[in-house]
């Protein structure tokens, strides 16, 4: 079946499960999406077509300049009076700027969104919304169209907070949006028949879905007990053969693997430094000491010269406290840290104990630097940094073993601070 | 001018600011673990549970009963960046 499968050579829709059908559009020069992703063949955007003896539902559109190939293949095989149901699981304009367009076209059908997805469809549709009537659906509810029904996943953050997932029961596909994608266009269309896309799937998986590890977690949970026949994602291949494969490796890829190595009890606290002439180097390794010596932390040190800013992204993803180290140069936090401290869009930092530390000649702004980014990350910072003038004295050393240790009591909960403290003190 | 107790429960701290202050103002410098998008009511980012102390803050407006609501709130939850205190509460990340 499907042995010469083209749809770069015509605008019909494809047919991969009875009255189900592809009626998405090849982007195949595209290089960079959204600015941060870049891709190496394309992308396609996919949208889906279902027929039920009593109505026809479209799953999700196209990238507004694509349009005209999406209205073409759904124009050759339905009408748009038989259009009863449209569902958007992701609002993003890769996948709703064809919706205008269709709504005008079929004014009789009804959207079906996420309840988060409401105050975005009004801000993406601006001043053609009004007319649109949409109807909000959670985790549990059902749409039929006669013989076929779909049902509906909460699974929200899965790219922005109204993402869902959409389930045709009979069929055992899952209309997933931007979850199980990935950024390759190929002509062939379905994962046994395309090229190797193994690099674009994680590739896509790092950047779009890392971030929300929490999330993919609690939609996996609501996908792994589907029978999954197809997994029909927003980008990218088909997936039609061994689609549970996908959901296996996102559930690994959604897990720590920190946690399995020291075990769960254990908290991690890993120290970053960067030091010219060692003093900076100094107050790290009696950081590290003191911090060590704190039952239930492990702590891992490494010079930031010696390493390349990927690994530490991963590093820091797992660990539950970071501290930075850098002396002050002319002003400011040395490169290195700034490269790290801004390479961390794609790991989820929240809550995660901070700390600053490190030596300077007369002004020091360093610390207080590296303290501002690590707040405006949404860490919590419960000491105030150390600062060292030139070369730390035995007294600043010592300072220093504390510093770590107390940071490493914070960190096991052993140490909260309950005063009281005046809203006036803040600073 | 009035005082009031404001308690961030997950990091414990309780810190006595003048009555009227927003939420957001107080934790953000401390640390807290609410975080913060559009601050302005729009995004519910910054979705916070009240856990002790619910009517010692200031009514929630029209507009952001409407954003609890988009964004499935619980009982007793409330945007940050929207929120007065008028007396002691508690609170914590939604
Ligand atoms: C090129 C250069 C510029 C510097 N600029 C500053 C500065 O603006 N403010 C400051 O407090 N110290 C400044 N310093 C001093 C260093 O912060 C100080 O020597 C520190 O102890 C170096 O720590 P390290 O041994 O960990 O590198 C500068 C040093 C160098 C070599
Ligand atoms: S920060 Fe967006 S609603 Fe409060
Ligand atoms: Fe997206
Ligand atoms: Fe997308």
């Amino acid at each position: 079946m499907n042995g010469d499968i083209d749809v770069s050579r015509h605008c019909n829709a494809v047919e991969f499960a009875d009255g189900v059908y592809w009626i998405g559009a090849l982007d195949p020069t595209l290089r960079t999406f959204d600015i941060i992703l870049s891709t190496a063949n394309g992308t396609t955007y996919n949208a889906y077509l279902i027929r039920g003896s009593e109505g026809v539902a479209v799953v999700d559109t196209v990238k507004e300049n694509f349009s005209d190939e999406f209205f073409a293949r759904l124009e050759s095989e339905v009408d748009y009076s038989e259009i009863k149901v449209i569902v958007l699981n992701h609002l993003e304009p890769d996948h709703t700027g064809a919706l205008p367009e269709l709504m005008r076209r079929a004014p009789q059908a009804k959207l079906h969104i996420s309840q988060r997805a409401t105050s975005m469809l009004k801000a993406l549709l601006k001043p053609s919304s009004d007319a649109f009537a949409y109807t909000t659906v959670n985790t549990g509810d059902r749409v039929s169209l006669g013989d076929r029904t779909l049902s509906f996943l909460h699974t929200p953050f899965l790219h922005w907070p109204d993402t869902q997932c959409t389930y045709l029961e009979e069929e055992g596909i899952l209309f997933s949006g931007d979850v199980f994608g990935c950024h390759y266009c190929d002509k062939r269309l379905f994962n046994d028949r395309v090229g190797d896309f193994r690099f674009s799937f994680d590739y896509y998986y790092a950047h779009i879905m890392r971030p929300f590890k929490k999330h993919v977690i609690d939609a996996l949970k609501l996908i792994e007990p589907l029978t999954l026949k197809q997994i029909a994602p927003t980008h990218g291949p088909i997936l039609r053969e061994r689609p549970r494969r996908y959901v296996t490796h996102y559930r690994e890829l959604s897990t720590s693997s920190l946690t399995r190595e020291i075990g769960s009890d254990d908290h991690s606290l890993v120290i970053f430094y960067m030091s010219s002439y060692g003093n900076t180097a100094r107050m790290a390794e009696e950081i590290s000491e003191g911090a060590g010596g704190v039952a239930g932390v492990r702590v891992s040190i490494y010079d930031l010269e010696g390493g390349e800013t990927e690994p530490f992204v991963d590093l820091i993803e797992e660990a539950d406290a970071l501290l930075f180290g850098s002396p002050t140069i002319n002003g400011d936090a040395v490169k290195p840290v700034w490269d790290l401290l801004s390479s961390l869009a794609v790991v989820n930092l929240k809550g995660k104990i901070g700390g600053a530390f490190g030596s300077f000649g007369w002004s020091g702004e360093a610390v207080r630097m590296i303290e501002d980014r690590m707040r405006g990350l949404k860490m919590h910072i419960p000491h105030e940094g150390m600062r060292v003038k030139l070369i730390p004295t035995e007294e600043e050393l010592d300072e220093c073993r504390s510093f770590g240790r107390r940071i490493a009591e914070v960190l096991i909960g052993k140490r909260r601070e309950r005063a009281v403290i005046d809203f006036a003190y803040l600073v | 001018m009035a005082k009031a107790k404001v308690t961030f429960e997950d990091i414990e701290q309780t810190v006595n600011v003048p009555a009227g202050t927003r939420v957001i103002e107080v934790s953000e410098k401390i640390g807290a673990g609410i975080i913060y998008g559009c601050r302005e009511g729009d995004c519910g980012t910054c979705m916070m549970h009240v856990t002790d102390g619910w009517n010692n803050l200031t009514e929630p407006s029209v507009l952001e009963e409407k954003i609890l609501k988009e964004n499935m709130a619980s009982r007793h939850d409330r945007l940050a960046c929207q929120a007065q205190v008028l007396g002691d509460c508690t609170v914590k990340p939604a």
